[in-house]
């Protein structure tokens, strides 16, 4: 899922700075899983921005609001019958796509995005996340025991380890652990070490960023 | 009992205190049946466990009004529920952070543990989170 956090409540407040009547629009999906940006997210930070509201003697109406997701114009048109309150400000608790999303979708509307989107993850356990992927558009765990060089390895290499690697440690910090290392006893441990040992050609990063804004059309599903 | 609000006449306190039933609840009951004196300004809050004190529920009351919020769960170790009283003790904390961050004292919000049987702790602990309140002044969200 789509790992995202808060931005500092300094940084938000900049957003509301002299408006009176805002929408602060939570996201059902990712954003609720890794609790940054659902319903409860949504409540905890309206209440916040009521109580600042409060101590510096301003008027600050804060609507909540849930769609079931913010990257489907499906859900992003349930907006529309809130849009005639005529909102100061329509604050996302989404990911990046959802308030470009909103933004598209109502020109007139000033919209800001809450959340920071960090990283493409999963949790370790409940209140930790980890990036496992970076959309490179061509998925090659495969060949490296199930674990992905690419998002985990500081440099992602797909020959290493590099020179940094010590007790299992990458050398950018000694929070993160070397996935080579994690490969090389990965392949180990399971026997493949022979054809593990084949020189990985170079990748094509075209279908990463380096191809540009990418996007997939699906003929079968299109009206 | 009613605190003295020094500085702030015709001011006194709004507290709530989320108790859980299996001892702080239980604990102020004793202290209600042994007579002890704890300031009238604290009102309680029935809880089945602190691991039911939500963030939300600490900010609402802070939104109507309430200059002082504290939750009181079990001892570390005897919670009914295994850790609720951990939980809650780690949301108070993110709580303290985010009143800081919008110009609250995190001393608005407090954990304290004890048991059934501490009812002179309960009056203790109301005692001194009032006086504490009493002395940082009114909530700063009553200023409008």
């Amino acid at each position: 899922m789509i790992i995202a956090e808060r931005k500092p409540i300094d940084e938000i407040k900049t957003f509301v700075k002299g408006k009176e009547k805002i929408l602060l629009v939570a996201c059902r999906g990712c954003v609720t899983v890794c609790n940054a940006g659902g319903t409860k997210e949504a409540g905890i930070l309206a209440s916040l921005l009521r109580l600042d509201a409060a101590k510096e003697g301003v008027p600050l109406k804060v609507d909540e609001l849930t769609l079931e997701r913010q990257c489907d114009p499906e859900y992003i048109f349930e907006l529309s019958p809130s849009m005639g309150e005529k909102y100061d400000a329509i604050l996302s608790m989404a990911c990046s796509i959802g308030p470009q999303f909103i933004a598209s979708a109502y020109p007139n509307e000033k919209v800001y995005p809450v959340l920071n989107t960090c990283f493409l993850g999963g949790a370790l356990a409940h209140g930790v996340w980890a990036e496992r992927c970076q959309a490179c558009g061509n998925c090659i765990i495969h060949k490296f025991g199930g674990l992905c060089p690419i998002s985990r390895c500081s440099k992602s290499l797909l020959n290493g380890p590099c020179g940094g690697s010590a007790g299992g440690k990458c050398e950018v910090s000694k929070e993160i652990d070397c996935v080579w290392q994690l490969i090389v006893e990965k392949v180990t441990s399971d026997g493949t070490m022979d054809e593990f040992l084949s020189l990985e050609l170079v990748k094509d990063w075209r279908t990463s960023r380096d191809g540009g804004p990418r996007k997939i059309a699906r003929e079968e599903l299109l009206k | 009992m009613t605190m003295e609000a020094s500085a702030f006449p015709g001011w006194e306190p709004k507290i709530l205190a989320f108790c859980c039933q299996y001892c702080a609840y239980s604990a102020a009951d004793m202290a209600g049946s042994m007579r002890l004196e704890y300031p009238t300004e604290v009102e309680i809050v029935l809880i089945p466990c602190t691991g039911r004190f939500d963030v939300i529920l600490a900010l609402r009351a802070f939104e109507k009004g309430a200059d002082g919020v504290f939750a009181a769960g079990c001892l570390e170790g005897n919670c009914h529920f295994l850790d609720g009283n951990i939980r809650a003790r780690k949301r108070v904390n993110f709580l303290k952070a985010e009143l800081k961050s919008v110009g609250y004292e995190p001393e608005r919000i407090e954990m304290f543990n004890l048991s059934a049987s501490q009812g002179p702790r309960f009056a203790e602990i109301a005692r001194d989170f009032t006086q504490n309140i009493v002395g940082l002044g009114p909530s700063p969200a009553k200023k409008l």
